[in-house]
Protein backbone atom coordinates (compact mmCIF):
# COMPACT_ATOMS: atom_id res chain seq x y z
CA UNK A 1 0.00 0.00 0.00
CA UNK A 2 2.56 2.58 1.02
CA UNK A 3 6.05 1.89 0.64
CA UNK A 4 9.52 3.88 1.17
CA UNK A 5 12.68 3.49 -0.54
CA UNK A 6 15.71 5.53 0.58
CA UNK A 7 13.71 8.44 1.07
CA UNK A 8 15.74 11.65 2.25
CA UNK A 9 14.47 15.19 2.86
CA UNK A 10 16.76 18.10 3.11
CA UNK A 11 15.07 21.45 3.21
CA UNK A 12 16.39 24.18 1.24
CA UNK A 13 17.70 25.66 4.63
CA UNK A 14 20.00 22.31 4.49
CA UNK A 15 17.91 20.60 7.62
CA UNK A 16 18.30 17.10 7.12
CA UNK A 17 14.55 16.10 8.16
CA UNK A 18 14.58 12.37 6.81
CA UNK A 19 17.63 10.10 6.15
CA UNK A 20 17.47 7.05 4.51
CA UNK A 21 14.28 5.54 5.71
CA UNK A 22 12.80 2.15 4.13
CA UNK A 23 9.43 0.88 5.30
CA UNK A 24 6.26 -0.86 3.55
CA UNK A 25 2.80 -0.03 5.13
CA UNK A 26 0.50 -3.02 4.14
CA UNK A 27 -3.38 -2.17 3.27
CA UNK A 28 -5.19 -2.27 6.27
CA UNK A 29 -2.60 -1.63 8.92
CA UNK A 30 -2.69 0.69 11.89
CA UNK A 31 1.06 2.09 12.34
CA UNK A 32 2.08 4.69 14.76
CA UNK A 33 4.46 7.60 14.07
CA UNK A 34 6.38 8.39 16.92
CA UNK A 35 9.53 10.63 17.78
CA UNK A 36 10.79 13.59 19.71
CA UNK A 37 9.48 16.89 18.33
CA UNK A 38 11.64 17.38 15.03
CA UNK A 39 12.36 14.30 14.65
CA UNK A 40 10.54 14.57 11.11
CA UNK A 41 7.28 12.61 11.10
CA UNK A 42 5.14 15.66 9.70
CA UNK A 43 8.03 16.04 7.08
CA UNK A 44 7.17 12.01 6.50
CA UNK A 45 3.95 12.90 6.18
CA UNK A 46 3.91 16.19 3.73
CA UNK A 47 5.92 13.88 1.45
CA UNK A 48 3.35 10.94 1.40
CA UNK A 49 0.95 14.10 0.50
CA UNK A 50 3.18 15.96 -1.88
CA UNK A 51 3.19 18.78 0.19
CA UNK A 52 7.28 18.41 0.24
CA UNK A 53 9.18 16.47 -2.56
CA UNK A 54 11.72 13.81 -1.51
CA UNK A 55 15.17 15.14 -2.28
CA UNK A 56 15.92 11.12 -3.24
CA UNK A 57 14.39 7.54 -2.76
CA UNK A 58 11.36 6.97 -4.03
CA UNK A 59 7.67 6.78 -2.28
CA UNK A 60 5.11 4.33 -3.72
CA UNK A 61 1.34 4.46 -3.10
CA UNK A 62 -0.64 1.87 -4.64
CA UNK A 63 2.61 0.43 -6.69
CA UNK A 64 2.41 4.30 -8.27
CA UNK A 65 6.16 5.88 -7.53
CA UNK A 66 4.33 9.25 -6.22
CA UNK A 67 8.09 10.94 -6.51
CA UNK A 68 7.65 10.59 -9.68
CA UNK A 69 4.32 11.99 -10.54
CA UNK A 70 3.65 15.42 -12.37
CA UNK A 71 2.38 18.02 -10.60
CA UNK A 72 -1.03 17.92 -12.80
CA UNK A 73 -1.93 14.77 -11.15
CA UNK A 74 -1.08 15.21 -7.61
CA UNK A 75 -4.98 16.34 -7.17
CA UNK A 76 -5.67 12.48 -8.19
CA UNK A 77 -2.58 11.34 -5.53
CA UNK A 78 -4.64 13.39 -2.58
CA UNK A 79 -7.74 11.94 -3.33
CA UNK A 80 -6.60 8.37 -2.25
CA UNK A 81 -5.46 10.06 0.91
CA UNK A 82 -7.73 11.14 3.85
CA UNK A 83 -6.22 13.84 6.23
CA UNK A 84 -6.41 15.00 9.37
CA UNK A 85 -4.53 17.39 11.33
CA UNK A 86 -4.08 18.37 15.19
CA UNK A 87 -6.01 22.01 14.28
CA UNK A 88 -8.62 20.51 12.72
CA UNK A 89 -8.83 22.84 9.86
CA UNK A 90 -12.55 23.50 9.77
CA UNK A 91 -14.79 26.09 7.97
CA UNK A 92 -15.61 28.01 10.17
CA UNK A 93 -18.62 29.87 8.19
CA UNK A 94 -19.98 26.35 7.22
CA UNK A 95 -22.21 24.16 9.08
CA UNK A 96 -20.87 20.21 10.28
CA UNK A 97 -22.92 18.95 6.98
CA UNK A 98 -21.39 21.53 4.91
CA UNK A 99 -18.02 21.12 5.70
CA UNK A 100 -18.12 17.48 5.31
CA UNK A 101 -20.38 17.81 1.96
CA UNK A 102 -17.37 20.07 0.27
CA UNK A 103 -15.20 17.71 0.22
CA UNK A 104 -17.11 15.81 -2.20
CA UNK A 105 -18.77 18.66 -3.84
CA UNK A 106 -14.82 19.77 -4.63
CA UNK A 107 -14.31 16.18 -6.76
CA UNK A 108 -17.60 16.79 -8.63
CA UNK A 109 -19.67 14.04 -6.78
CA UNK A 110 -23.22 14.01 -7.35
CA UNK A 111 -25.62 15.48 -5.11
CA UNK A 112 -27.85 12.58 -4.87
CA UNK A 113 -24.87 10.73 -3.41
CA UNK A 114 -23.73 13.20 -1.22
CA UNK A 115 -26.95 13.81 0.41
CA UNK A 116 -26.43 9.61 1.04
CA UNK A 117 -23.28 9.55 2.11
CA UNK A 118 -22.69 12.86 4.31
CA UNK A 119 -25.35 11.18 6.90
CA UNK A 120 -23.69 8.16 7.00
CA UNK A 121 -20.17 9.50 7.98
CA UNK A 122 -21.78 11.25 10.26
CA UNK A 123 -22.88 8.87 12.44
CA UNK A 124 -19.53 6.84 12.28
CA UNK A 125 -18.43 9.77 14.02
CA UNK A 126 -21.31 10.26 16.10
CA UNK A 127 -22.08 13.81 15.13
CA UNK A 128 -25.23 13.07 13.74
CA UNK A 129 -26.99 15.48 15.96
CA UNK A 130 -24.89 18.16 15.52
CA UNK A 131 -24.74 18.16 11.82
CA UNK A 132 -26.32 21.59 11.44
CA UNK A 133 -24.18 22.85 14.04
CA UNK A 134 -20.92 25.44 12.88
CA UNK A 135 -17.67 24.50 14.22
CA UNK A 136 -17.56 27.41 16.57
CA UNK A 137 -20.33 25.26 18.58
CA UNK A 138 -18.17 22.47 18.84
CA UNK A 139 -15.93 20.93 21.66
CA UNK A 140 -12.49 19.72 20.73
CA UNK A 141 -13.45 16.13 20.29
CA UNK A 142 -16.29 17.10 17.90
CA UNK A 143 -14.15 19.26 16.16
CA UNK A 144 -11.55 16.59 15.39
CA UNK A 145 -14.52 13.78 14.59
CA UNK A 146 -15.62 16.24 11.99
CA UNK A 147 -12.53 16.33 10.53
CA UNK A 148 -12.44 12.91 10.29
CA UNK A 149 -15.38 12.46 8.78
CA UNK A 150 -14.48 14.91 5.80
CA UNK A 151 -11.14 12.85 5.74
CA UNK A 152 -12.94 9.68 5.08
CA UNK A 153 -16.13 10.87 3.22
CA UNK A 154 -14.78 10.01 -0.03
CA UNK A 155 -13.96 6.59 1.00
CA UNK A 156 -9.49 6.91 0.40
CA UNK A 157 -8.10 3.84 1.45
CA UNK A 158 -5.43 5.29 3.21
CA UNK A 159 -6.02 8.23 6.80
CA UNK A 160 -3.04 10.08 7.54
CA UNK A 161 -3.49 11.74 10.80
CA UNK A 162 -0.69 13.96 12.54
CA UNK A 163 -1.14 14.29 15.87
CA UNK A 164 -4.96 14.17 15.57
CA UNK A 165 -5.18 13.77 19.82
CA UNK A 166 -2.37 16.78 19.93
CA UNK A 167 -4.78 19.57 21.64
CA UNK A 168 -7.20 17.25 23.33
CA UNK A 169 -7.92 15.87 27.11
CA UNK A 170 -6.94 12.24 27.30
CA UNK A 171 -10.64 11.54 27.43
CA UNK A 172 -11.76 12.73 24.35
CA UNK A 173 -8.51 11.84 22.91
CA UNK A 174 -9.47 8.06 23.58
CA UNK A 175 -12.82 8.69 22.50
CA UNK A 176 -11.07 9.72 19.21
CA UNK A 177 -8.99 6.63 18.80
CA UNK A 178 -11.59 4.75 19.44
CA UNK A 179 -13.37 6.90 15.81
CA UNK A 180 -9.73 5.59 14.20
CA UNK A 181 -10.17 1.72 15.15
CA UNK A 182 -13.41 1.70 13.96
CA UNK A 183 -12.37 3.13 10.65
CA UNK A 184 -9.44 0.97 10.34
CA UNK A 185 -11.55 -2.05 11.13
CA UNK A 186 -13.56 -1.27 7.81
CA UNK A 187 -10.08 -1.93 6.12
CA UNK A 188 -8.87 1.70 5.82
CA UNK A 189 -5.12 1.67 6.59
CA UNK A 190 -4.40 4.62 9.06
CA UNK A 191 -1.03 6.32 9.59
CA UNK A 192 -0.70 8.19 12.71
CA UNK A 193 2.11 10.55 14.16
CA UNK A 194 1.74 11.34 17.67
CA UNK A 195 3.12 12.09 21.09
CA UNK A 196 0.89 10.71 23.09
CA UNK A 197 2.84 7.39 24.85
CA UNK A 198 -0.61 5.73 26.94
CA UNK A 199 -2.35 5.95 23.58
CA UNK A 200 0.08 3.91 21.91
CA UNK A 201 1.18 1.64 24.54
CA UNK A 202 -2.54 0.98 25.15
CA UNK A 203 -3.44 0.26 21.45
CA UNK A 204 -0.83 -2.32 20.77
CA UNK A 205 -0.15 -1.48 17.41
CA UNK A 206 2.61 -1.25 15.02
CA UNK A 207 5.24 1.44 16.07
CA UNK A 208 7.87 2.90 13.83
CA UNK A 209 10.15 5.41 15.50
CA UNK A 210 11.78 8.21 14.06
CA UNK A 211 14.86 9.97 15.61
CA UNK A 212 16.81 12.72 13.81
CA UNK A 213 15.38 11.99 10.75
CA UNK A 214 16.33 8.37 10.88
CA UNK A 215 14.55 5.17 11.64
CA UNK A 216 15.47 4.41 14.46
CA UNK A 217 12.80 1.17 15.51
CA UNK A 218 9.93 -0.95 14.07
CA UNK A 219 7.91 -2.82 16.45
CA UNK A 220 5.12 -4.95 15.50
CA UNK A 221 3.04 -4.52 18.72
CA UNK A 222 4.97 -1.98 20.09
CA UNK A 223 4.87 0.47 22.67
CA UNK A 224 5.92 4.05 23.00
CA UNK A 225 8.42 3.43 25.54
CA UNK A 226 9.45 0.01 24.58
CA UNK A 227 13.23 0.68 24.21
CA UNK A 228 13.40 1.94 27.36
CA UNK A 229 11.59 -1.29 29.05
CA UNK A 230 13.97 -3.70 27.21
CA UNK A 231 17.07 -1.90 28.36
CA UNK B 1 -19.18 14.94 -18.45
CA UNK B 2 -22.14 15.52 -15.90
CA UNK B 3 -19.35 15.50 -13.02
CA UNK B 4 -17.45 18.29 -15.24
CA UNK B 5 -20.99 20.68 -15.42
CA UNK B 6 -21.52 20.16 -11.58
CA UNK B 7 -17.46 21.38 -10.98
CA UNK B 8 -18.12 24.15 -13.68
CA UNK B 9 -20.99 25.11 -11.54
CA UNK B 10 -19.51 24.82 -7.94
CA UNK B 11 -16.35 27.32 -9.78
CA UNK B 12 -19.06 29.81 -11.49
CA UNK B 13 -21.01 30.15 -8.35
CA UNK B 14 -17.66 30.81 -5.82
CA UNK B 15 -16.69 33.02 -8.55
CA UNK B 16 -19.49 35.51 -8.36
CA UNK B 17 -19.67 34.93 -4.36
CA UNK B 18 -15.79 35.96 -4.24
CA UNK B 19 -16.92 39.08 -5.92
CA UNK B 20 -19.83 39.92 -3.99
CA UNK B 21 -17.98 39.64 -0.36
CA UNK B 22 -14.44 41.69 -2.32
CA UNK B 23 -17.26 44.02 -3.59
CA UNK B 24 -15.29 46.72 -1.55
CA UNK B 25 -11.93 46.54 -3.33
CA UNK B 26 -13.47 45.62 -6.18
CA UNK B 27 -14.63 49.29 -6.65
CA UNK B 28 -10.94 50.01 -6.99
CA UNK B 29 -10.32 47.14 -9.75
CA UNK B 30 -13.29 48.55 -11.83
CA UNK B 31 -12.33 52.07 -11.40
CA UNK B 32 -8.45 51.15 -12.56
CA UNK B 33 -10.02 49.13 -15.59
CA UNK B 34 -12.42 51.80 -16.35
CA UNK B 35 -10.46 54.61 -16.10
CA UNK B 36 -7.75 52.79 -18.72
CA UNK B 37 -10.44 52.19 -20.83
CA UNK B 38 -11.49 55.10 -20.82
CA UNK B 39 -8.25 56.67 -21.99
CA UNK B 40 -8.15 54.03 -24.27
CA UNK B 41 -11.28 55.36 -25.53
CA UNK B 42 -9.93 58.70 -26.37
CA UNK B 43 -7.04 57.44 -28.17
CA UNK B 44 -8.86 54.61 -29.87
CA UNK B 45 -11.45 57.86 -31.51
CA UNK B 46 -8.45 60.30 -32.30
CA UNK B 47 -6.56 57.12 -33.85
CA UNK B 48 -9.74 56.48 -35.72
CA UNK B 49 -10.56 59.66 -36.63
CA UNK B 50 -7.14 60.33 -37.83
CA UNK B 51 -7.64 57.06 -39.82
CA UNK B 52 -10.74 58.68 -41.42
CA UNK B 53 -9.00 61.91 -42.28
CA UNK B 54 -6.10 59.93 -43.92
CA UNK B 55 -8.54 57.91 -46.20
CA UNK B 56 -10.65 61.15 -47.18
CA UNK B 57 -7.54 63.02 -47.76
CA UNK B 58 -6.20 60.21 -49.91
CA UNK B 59 -9.72 60.10 -51.79
CA UNK B 60 -9.14 63.71 -52.68
CA UNK B 61 -5.52 63.24 -53.62
CA UNK B 62 -4.47 61.08 -55.38
CA UNK B 63 -5.21 62.31 -58.60
CA UNK B 64 -1.66 64.10 -60.84
CA UNK B 65 -2.16 66.91 -62.39
CA UNK B 66 0.35 67.75 -65.56
CA UNK B 67 0.72 71.15 -66.87
CA UNK B 68 1.95 70.91 -70.09
CA UNK B 69 3.53 73.80 -72.13
CA UNK B 70 1.57 76.00 -74.25
CA UNK B 71 4.23 75.34 -77.30
CA UNK B 72 3.97 71.21 -76.34
CA UNK B 73 3.67 69.12 -80.19
CA UNK B 74 1.36 66.60 -81.21
CA UNK B 75 4.32 64.30 -81.10
CA UNK B 76 5.16 65.29 -77.38
CA UNK B 77 1.56 64.60 -76.47
CA UNK B 78 1.09 61.19 -77.53
CA UNK B 79 4.51 60.19 -76.02
CA UNK B 80 3.59 61.35 -72.63
CA UNK B 81 -0.18 60.48 -72.90
CA UNK B 82 1.41 56.86 -73.69
CA UNK B 83 4.42 56.98 -71.10
CA UNK B 84 1.58 57.66 -68.57
CA UNK B 85 -0.64 54.78 -69.61
CA UNK B 86 2.01 52.81 -69.14
CA UNK B 87 2.72 53.31 -65.61
CA UNK B 88 1.84 51.19 -63.00
CA UNK B 89 -1.32 51.98 -60.96
CA UNK B 90 -3.06 54.25 -63.68
CA UNK B 91 -6.95 54.38 -63.25
CA UNK B 92 -7.52 57.13 -65.79
CA UNK B 93 -5.64 59.60 -67.88
CA UNK B 94 -8.06 62.89 -68.86
CA UNK B 95 -6.80 65.70 -71.28
CA UNK B 96 -8.06 68.95 -70.07
CA UNK B 97 -7.60 71.62 -72.54
CA UNK B 98 -7.49 75.49 -70.98
CA UNK B 99 -10.96 75.80 -72.23
CA UNK B 100 -12.36 73.33 -70.29
CA UNK B 101 -9.87 74.58 -67.48
CA UNK B 102 -11.36 78.12 -67.70
CA UNK B 103 -15.07 76.70 -67.27
CA UNK B 104 -14.11 74.80 -64.50
CA UNK B 105 -12.70 78.19 -63.09
CA UNK B 106 -15.73 79.83 -64.09
CA UNK B 107 -18.28 77.22 -62.20
CA UNK B 108 -15.94 77.02 -58.83
CA UNK B 109 -16.59 80.67 -58.64
CA UNK B 110 -19.88 81.36 -59.64
CA UNK B 111 -20.74 84.38 -58.14
CA UNK B 112 -17.06 86.26 -58.90
CA UNK B 113 -16.51 84.33 -62.45
CA UNK B 114 -17.35 87.73 -64.05
CA UNK B 115 -13.92 88.48 -63.14
CA UNK B 116 -12.62 85.67 -65.40
CA UNK B 117 -14.31 87.51 -68.32
CA UNK B 118 -12.51 88.23 -71.12
CA UNK B 119 -9.85 85.82 -70.64
CA UNK B 120 -10.96 83.52 -73.11
CA UNK B 121 -8.91 85.37 -76.03
CA UNK B 122 -5.68 85.18 -73.89
CA UNK B 123 -5.83 82.21 -71.44
CA UNK B 124 -3.39 82.04 -69.17
CA UNK B 125 -4.21 78.75 -67.56
CA UNK B 126 -2.18 75.72 -68.78
CA UNK B 127 -3.42 72.77 -71.12
CA UNK B 128 -3.24 69.51 -68.54
CA UNK B 129 -3.38 65.86 -67.71
CA UNK B 130 -5.58 65.00 -64.95
CA UNK B 131 -3.97 61.17 -64.00
CA UNK B 132 -6.23 59.49 -61.47
CA UNK B 133 -4.15 57.03 -59.22
CA UNK B 134 -5.37 53.81 -57.70
CA UNK B 135 -3.59 54.84 -55.02
CA UNK B 136 -1.07 57.85 -53.41
CA UNK B 137 1.77 55.45 -53.41
CA UNK B 138 2.01 55.04 -57.33
CA UNK B 139 2.57 58.81 -57.66
CA UNK B 140 6.48 58.72 -57.49
CA UNK B 141 7.01 56.81 -59.90
CA UNK B 142 5.09 58.36 -62.34
CA UNK B 143 6.46 61.97 -61.78
CA UNK B 144 9.75 60.98 -61.89
CA UNK B 145 9.20 59.19 -65.45
CA UNK B 146 7.55 62.41 -66.82
CA UNK B 147 8.90 65.36 -64.79
CA UNK B 148 11.57 65.93 -67.53
CA UNK B 149 9.92 64.74 -70.51
CA UNK B 150 9.77 67.85 -73.37
CA UNK B 151 6.25 69.53 -73.21
CA UNK B 152 5.55 69.08 -69.64
CA UNK B 153 5.76 72.49 -67.67
CA UNK B 154 5.18 71.51 -64.26
CA UNK B 155 3.90 68.70 -61.57
CA UNK B 156 1.31 69.28 -59.40
CA UNK B 157 0.51 66.29 -56.62
CA UNK B 158 0.14 65.94 -52.88
CA UNK B 159 2.55 63.37 -51.59
CA UNK B 160 3.62 65.26 -48.75
CA UNK B 161 0.50 66.13 -47.23
CA UNK B 162 -0.21 62.47 -47.31
CA UNK B 163 2.75 61.50 -45.79
CA UNK B 164 2.69 64.08 -43.40
CA UNK B 165 -0.80 63.06 -42.33
CA UNK B 166 0.41 59.52 -42.30
CA UNK B 167 3.24 59.88 -40.18
CA UNK B 168 1.29 61.98 -37.82
CA UNK B 169 -0.92 59.48 -37.88
CA UNK B 170 1.44 56.95 -36.64
CA UNK B 171 2.97 59.16 -34.04
CA UNK B 172 -0.43 59.11 -32.73
CA UNK B 173 -0.80 55.39 -32.83
CA UNK B 174 2.61 54.67 -31.36
CA UNK B 175 2.12 56.80 -28.32
CA UNK B 176 -1.55 55.58 -27.72
CA UNK B 177 -0.02 52.45 -27.45
CA UNK B 178 2.77 53.07 -25.23
CA UNK B 179 0.46 55.01 -22.74
CA UNK B 180 -2.13 52.25 -22.81
CA UNK B 181 0.54 49.75 -22.07
CA UNK B 182 1.57 51.42 -19.02
CA UNK B 183 -2.14 51.80 -17.78
CA UNK B 184 -2.75 48.48 -18.36
CA UNK B 185 0.41 47.20 -16.35
CA UNK B 186 -0.90 49.06 -13.43
CA UNK B 187 -4.36 47.77 -13.82
CA UNK B 188 -3.21 44.07 -14.03
CA UNK B 189 -1.22 45.51 -10.51
CA UNK B 190 -4.35 46.76 -9.05
CA UNK B 191 -6.81 44.00 -10.28
CA UNK B 192 -4.17 40.81 -8.96
CA UNK B 193 -3.99 42.89 -5.72
CA UNK B 194 -7.35 42.93 -4.78
CA UNK B 195 -7.95 39.50 -5.92
CA UNK B 196 -4.63 38.21 -3.65
CA UNK B 197 -7.21 40.06 -0.99
CA UNK B 198 -10.16 37.08 -1.62
CA UNK B 199 -7.10 34.47 -2.25
CA UNK B 200 -6.20 35.72 1.59
CA UNK B 201 -9.60 35.41 2.88
CA UNK B 202 -10.10 31.90 1.25
CA UNK B 203 -6.49 30.48 2.14
CA UNK B 204 -7.56 28.11 4.65
CA UNK B 205 -10.34 27.13 2.30
CA UNK B 206 -8.12 26.55 -0.47
CA UNK B 207 -5.47 24.51 1.71
CA UNK B 208 -8.49 21.92 2.87
CA UNK B 209 -9.85 21.95 -0.98
CA UNK B 210 -5.75 20.89 -1.82
CA UNK B 211 -5.76 17.80 0.92
CA UNK B 212 -8.75 16.83 -0.33
CA UNK B 213 -7.79 17.16 -4.04
CA UNK B 214 -9.42 19.55 -5.62
CA UNK B 215 -7.98 20.20 -9.08
CA UNK B 216 -5.43 23.68 -9.57
CA UNK B 217 -8.32 24.51 -12.10
CA UNK B 218 -11.22 23.72 -9.42
CA UNK B 219 -9.17 26.15 -7.14
CA UNK B 220 -8.17 28.86 -9.91
CA UNK B 221 -11.52 29.32 -11.48
CA UNK B 222 -13.39 30.99 -8.86
CA UNK B 223 -10.52 33.74 -8.86
CA UNK B 224 -10.05 33.94 -12.47
CA UNK B 225 -13.83 34.48 -12.93
CA UNK B 226 -13.63 37.22 -9.88
CA UNK B 227 -11.36 38.97 -11.95
CA UNK B 228 -13.10 38.62 -15.50
CA UNK B 229 -16.18 40.27 -13.43
CA UNK B 230 -14.56 42.54 -12.19
CA UNK B 231 -13.36 43.34 -15.98
CA UNK B 232 -16.58 43.19 -17.42
CA UNK B 233 -18.35 45.33 -15.43
CA UNK B 234 -15.56 48.03 -15.85
CA UNK B 235 -15.65 47.64 -19.56
CA UNK B 236 -19.48 48.18 -19.38
CA UNK B 237 -19.03 50.91 -17.22
CA UNK B 238 -16.51 52.66 -19.12
CA UNK B 239 -18.48 51.76 -22.84
CA UNK B 240 -21.13 53.67 -21.75
CA UNK B 241 -19.39 56.62 -20.39
CA UNK B 242 -17.08 56.77 -23.58
CA UNK B 243 -20.21 56.50 -25.96
CA UNK B 244 -22.72 59.22 -24.59
CA UNK B 245 -19.38 61.66 -23.74
CA UNK B 246 -17.94 61.53 -27.14
CA UNK B 247 -21.58 61.28 -28.33
CA UNK B 248 -22.44 64.38 -26.09
CA UNK B 249 -19.14 66.28 -27.02
CA UNK B 250 -19.93 65.51 -30.62
CA UNK B 251 -23.25 66.83 -31.06
CA UNK B 252 -21.58 70.27 -29.38
CA UNK B 253 -19.05 70.67 -31.35
CA UNK B 254 -21.18 70.13 -34.74
CA UNK B 255 -24.13 72.58 -32.79
CA UNK B 256 -21.57 75.39 -32.30
CA UNK B 257 -20.47 74.82 -36.20
CA UNK B 258 -16.72 74.43 -36.08
CA UNK B 259 -17.44 72.35 -38.79
CA UNK B 260 -13.90 71.93 -39.52
CA UNK B 261 -14.16 69.23 -36.65
CA UNK B 262 -16.68 67.41 -36.87
CA UNK B 263 -15.49 66.63 -40.57
CA UNK B 264 -12.44 64.87 -38.56
CA UNK B 265 -14.30 63.59 -35.97
CA UNK B 266 -15.47 60.22 -36.80
CA UNK B 267 -19.13 59.73 -36.11
CA UNK B 268 -20.33 57.71 -32.26
CA UNK B 269 -22.23 55.30 -33.47
CA UNK B 270 -19.75 54.64 -35.81
CA UNK B 271 -17.65 53.41 -32.98
CA UNK B 272 -20.03 51.99 -30.64
CA UNK B 273 -19.47 48.55 -31.80
CA UNK B 274 -15.69 48.37 -32.09
CA UNK B 275 -15.82 49.96 -29.07
CA UNK B 276 -17.32 47.31 -27.24
CA UNK B 277 -15.71 44.77 -28.38
CA UNK B 278 -11.81 45.99 -27.73
CA UNK B 279 -13.32 46.97 -24.04
CA UNK B 280 -14.87 43.71 -22.92
CA UNK B 281 -11.63 41.98 -24.72
CA UNK B 282 -9.24 44.10 -22.99
CA UNK B 283 -11.18 44.57 -19.59
CA UNK B 284 -12.19 40.43 -19.20
CA UNK B 285 -8.28 40.29 -20.31
CA UNK B 286 -6.85 42.49 -17.37
CA UNK B 287 -9.64 40.80 -15.15
CA UNK B 288 -7.80 37.17 -15.90
CA UNK B 289 -4.20 38.13 -16.40
CA UNK B 290 -5.15 40.06 -12.90
CA UNK B 291 -6.36 37.23 -11.18
CA UNK B 292 -4.04 34.70 -12.47
CA UNK B 293 -0.55 37.10 -11.82
CA UNK B 294 -1.79 37.30 -7.95
CA UNK B 295 -2.29 33.36 -7.17
CA UNK B 296 0.62 32.58 -9.49
CA UNK B 297 3.31 31.82 -6.34
CA UNK B 298 0.39 30.18 -4.12
CA UNK B 299 -0.61 28.00 -6.78
CA UNK B 300 3.10 25.80 -6.49
CA UNK B 301 1.80 23.91 -2.79
N1 LIG C 1 9.47 23.92 5.73
C1 LIG C 1 10.60 23.65 6.42
N2 LIG C 1 11.73 24.27 6.08
C2 LIG C 1 12.87 24.01 6.74
N3 LIG C 1 12.97 23.14 7.76
C3 LIG C 1 11.87 22.48 8.13
C4 LIG C 1 10.63 22.71 7.50
N4 LIG C 1 9.70 21.93 8.08
C5 LIG C 1 10.34 21.25 9.04
N5 LIG C 1 11.64 21.58 9.08
C6 LIG C 1 12.65 21.01 9.97
O1 LIG C 1 12.72 19.63 9.72
C7 LIG C 1 12.85 18.91 10.93
C8 LIG C 1 11.72 17.91 11.07
O2 LIG C 1 10.50 18.63 11.24
P1 LIG C 1 9.10 17.92 11.36
O3 LIG C 1 8.06 18.97 11.32
O4 LIG C 1 9.02 16.84 10.36
O5 LIG C 1 9.18 17.31 12.83
P2 LIG C 1 8.07 16.53 13.66
O6 LIG C 1 8.63 15.20 13.96
O7 LIG C 1 6.78 16.59 12.97
O8 LIG C 1 8.01 17.40 14.98
P3 LIG C 1 6.74 17.68 15.94
O9 LIG C 1 6.58 16.46 16.75
O10 LIG C 1 7.18 18.85 16.76
O11 LIG C 1 5.57 17.99 15.07
C9 LIG C 1 12.89 19.95 12.03
O12 LIG C 1 14.25 20.19 12.36
C10 LIG C 1 12.28 21.16 11.42
O13 LIG C 1 12.82 22.34 11.96
MG1 LIG D 1 4.87 17.49 13.37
Amino acid sequence: MIKFVNVSKEYPNGVEALSNINLEIKKGEFVFLVGASGAGKSTLIKLLLKEEEATTGSIYLNDIDITRVRNRRIPRIRRNIGVVFQDFRLLHNKTVYENIAFAMEIIGTRPKEIRRRVPMVLSMVDLSRKASHFPDQLSGGEHQRVAIARAIVNNPPVLIADEPTGNLDPDTAWEIMKVLSDINAGGTTILMATHAKDIVNMMKKRVIVIEDGKMIRDDEKGGYDHEIQTI
Amino acid sequence: MTMRFRLFKNVIKQGFQGMWRNRGMGVASVSSISAVLMILGVVLILILSINELVLETQGKFDEIEIFLQDEVTDEQLTLIEDTIRGEEGILSVLYKSKDQALEEYKEQWAEQAYLLEGLESDNPLPNSYIIQLKDIDFAENVVKKIKYMDGVEKINYHKEIIDKLLLFANYIRIGGLVVMGALVAVSIFIISNTIKLTVAARKREIQIMKYVGATNGYIKGPFVIEGVLFGLIGALLSIVLVYYGYGYFFKSVGDNLYSMFTIILIEPKAILLDLSIIFIAIGTGIGSIGSLVSMKRFLNV
